[in-house]
């Protein structure tokens, strides 16, 4: 893709993507790519317990949609989910430090890595049970149109997903009821550690699977922000005017293992040399730089996002640890716990 | 006062709700046009419109994912699912998803959704349409669990659970949906929590649920009329809260305490009961704690045998008597 797109000439004068949203990409690929990386290390350093899912490699997906989003949509997401909730402008200080179990975080420590959510930007939550949360984007898209908005839920997913029930009863209803929902298949190639191919009936395991619900069949270089930003424009235009969901493919790859516990081995080096040739920042970079951006301004976002990542990082590695006074709180809506009288 | 079904009651509580706030809305299997396959939902449709009472597609999964989602984004919906056994198909929504989503996001989001289902033995379904899994719930953080035996508590109960800010299972007992009660005029509302004493009484505690309600009473009505004993039949209502302090208050005075469970024997809410007063009111009772269950079998369908399974009133009488004597 990156030798391809460097002997495009690029047509300035019909850019539709423009240059506050390819600003935008940029930076918030950089933003998902520069925390991840600090998740990796803070990892490595003990500071992040149990599980992360990085998205390193897979951060076009997240910038594409998020830039398109308005404010007020709702985002559903995976336990591989950072870079979806980053992307709605949650907050780095809050996300490491949940990461790191500290009072700074986003949900006081009580979620972790797996359940990012920041309501308040949109973020409605990270699942970490595969398939559950479609049918519960599909339901945020029916309020949106019961109470008349114009707002739009997405729902970002594996392509492991597609082979569990929820995803085909979640499609089907969506498309049965209109919905304004937006579902958005990461292929990555691997459901965990088995290559999707290996366990699915269909090559491509979304798109193949779109006109069982009257779909468009729709596959996207997940990899690259411009083309990934288009198919959005066009879903969220399709489900703002009333004419109900998509269902979108992105291939992409991620460039670590399932989890923090799986170094990946068992994909083949020359499978992943290959894509690590295709990452989505130099390739962006490469395009920002083409359409005549300017490498000191490129580059001084990058600067701009790894001091902020910076800061955050220390922001966190600072707070307390949470009051275990919280433990028994906000389990019920009255802020309480107490299951009897 | 008005006589009502608790059949009829189920859509006269849904109608008050309906007709009170605009963001309940209603979805489920076969609810909408066709009234739902035990006619507790006639009259919604016609009533509040396509947009509100929705049938949906056999995906029970997509019914419950669908109203947390949408509870999560501000609306108040009922979800049907039609038998309470297939509970089971959409357990990790309720059960991983709305139970867990406050305590994890640490609030900053409700799940006020109830999700109605048609609940118990009785009526010869066979063992996957008449389970009694209202135990299942009252083990999940985070899930409310009510079960009503009245046609008024199932308007009132309804009322509290569809104005509650949590999520609110609702077990509604297939068996009852043809007995008549009295419903009282106007807007009826019962606290969530709230523990009944259906009949008083002096030498023992009863507590039972749902369709054991009736039992129970019945139970009683012999023991005092046959056997001089002075039953004190409490209605829990509510699994999940529990209302401990009118069952340890009553176990206290009466000095004894049983339970009667529709539920399979282990782990079913009588044991959590039993554990309750255990601990905390020992030293007031005259004899051992004694729950009654069905047997920790599948329910089986012929006449015989189910009602050889589901607690009887003569197994309540000769439980009592004995324990008693």
């Amino acid at each position: 893709m990156a030798t391809k797109a460097k002997t495009q000439t690029p047509d300035l004068a019909n850019d539709d993507v423009g240059e506050e949203n390819r600003l935008n990409l940029w930076r918030k690929m950089l933003e998902v790519r520069h925390v991840e990386k600090r998740v990796q290390d803070l990892f490595l350093q003990n500071l992040i317990k149990g599980t992360t899912h990085l998205a390193v490699g897979q951060e076009a997906i997240a910038a594409g949609f998020g830039v398109s989003m308005k404010d007020g949509d709702y985002t559903f997401c995976t336990y591989r989910g950072h870079a979806h909730t980053l992307v709605r402008g949650a907050s780095m200080v809050g996300t490491l430090g949940e990461l790191m179990g500290r009072e700074c975080g986003m949900l006081g420590g009580k979620g972790g890595s797996m359940h990012l959510t920041d309501a308040a930007k949109g973020a409605m939550g990270s699942y970490a049970i595969i398939g559950a949360h479609l049918p519960i984007a599909m339901g945020a898209a029916w309020s949106a149109q019961y109470r008349g908005t114009d707002q739009v839920s997405t729902c970002f997913f594996g392509d492991g997903t597609t082979n569990i029930g929820a995803f085909h009863e979640a499609l089907n209803m969506a498309q049965v009821w209109k919905l304004p929902v937006v579902f958005v298949c990461e292929n990555n190639l691997y459901m965990e550690y088995t290559p999707i191919a290996d366990v699915t009936a269909v090559e491509h395991p979304a798109a193949d699977r779109a006109s069982a619900y009257g779909l468009e069949s729709i596959i996207v270089d997940g990899n690259d922000a411009d083309a990934v930003w288009r198919v959005a424009q066009t879903a969220y235009a399709k489900a703002r005017a009333g004419n109900g969901p998509s269902l979108i493919e992105a291939k992409t790859y991620r460039h670590y293992g399932h989890s923090r516990a799986d170094p990946g081995k068992y994909r083949p080096d020359a499978e992943v040399a290959a894509w690590l040739k295709r990452d989505p920042i130099p390739f962006y970079r490469n395009r920002l730089i083409e359409y005549g951006f300017g490498e000191a301004r490129v580059d001084g976002i990058d600067t701009e996002v790894l001091a902020e990542v910076d800061v955050a990082t220390e922001a966190a590695k600072i707070s307390p640890e949470p009051s275990v006074d919280i433990v028994l709180t906000e389990m019920w809506a009255d802020g309480g716990s107490a299951w009897r009288n | 006062m008005a006589e009502l079904t608790y059949r009829d009651a189920v859509a006269a509580g849904i109608a008050q709700e309906m007709r009170r706030d605009p963001n309940v809305v209603f979805l489920g299997e076969d609810v909408a046009a066709a009234g739902g396959v035990f006619k507790t939902t006639v009259g919604l449709l016609d009533e509040f419109g396509p947009t509100r009472v929705r049938d949906t597609p056999i995906s029970e999964q997509a019914i419950v994912g669908a109203a947390m989602g949408a509870a999560m984004t501000g609306l108040r919906p009922i979800a049907e699912i039609m038998f309470s056994d297939f509970f089971a198909v959409c357990w990790d929504i309720i059960a991983n998803e709305m139970a867990k989503m406050r305590y994890m996001t640490n609030g900053q989001v409700s799940v006020p959704v109830v999700v109605r289902t048609a609940n118990g033995g009785g009526v010869r379904f066979g063992a996957q349409h008449s389970q009694s899994i209202e135990n299942w719930a009252m083990a999940v953080p985070g899930l409310k669990v009510v079960a009503p035996s009245t046609p008024a508590d199932v308007v009132g109960l309804f009322a509290a659970a569809i104005r509650d800010n949590d999520p609110v299972m609702f077990f509604e007992q297939k068996s009852l949906y043809g007995i008549k009660g009295e419903v009282p005029d106007g807007e009826h509302v019962v606290e969530l929590g709230t523990a009944n004493i259906v009949r008083p009484g002096d030498d023992v505690t009863v507590v039972a649920l749902a369709a054991m309600v009736p039992r129970a009473h019945a139970a009683a009505e012999f023991l005092q009329s046959e056997h001089g004993i002075s039953a004190n039949v409490i209605d829990l209502r509510c699994l999940v809260p529990l209302d401990t302090k009118t069952i340890l208050e009553e176990t206290a005075r009466t000095g004894r305490l049983v339970t009667v469970e529709e539920n399979p024997r282990l782990c079913g809410w009588g044991a959590e009961i039993a554990s309750i007063a255990a601990e905390e009111c020992f030293y007031d009772l005259d004899g051992p704690i004694v729950r009654i269950t069905t047997p920790h079998i599948p329910l089986p369908a012929a006449d015989a045998l189910e009602d050889m399974a589901l607690p009887s009133v003569a197994r309540i009488v000769d439980t009592i008597r004995t324990g008693i004597d």
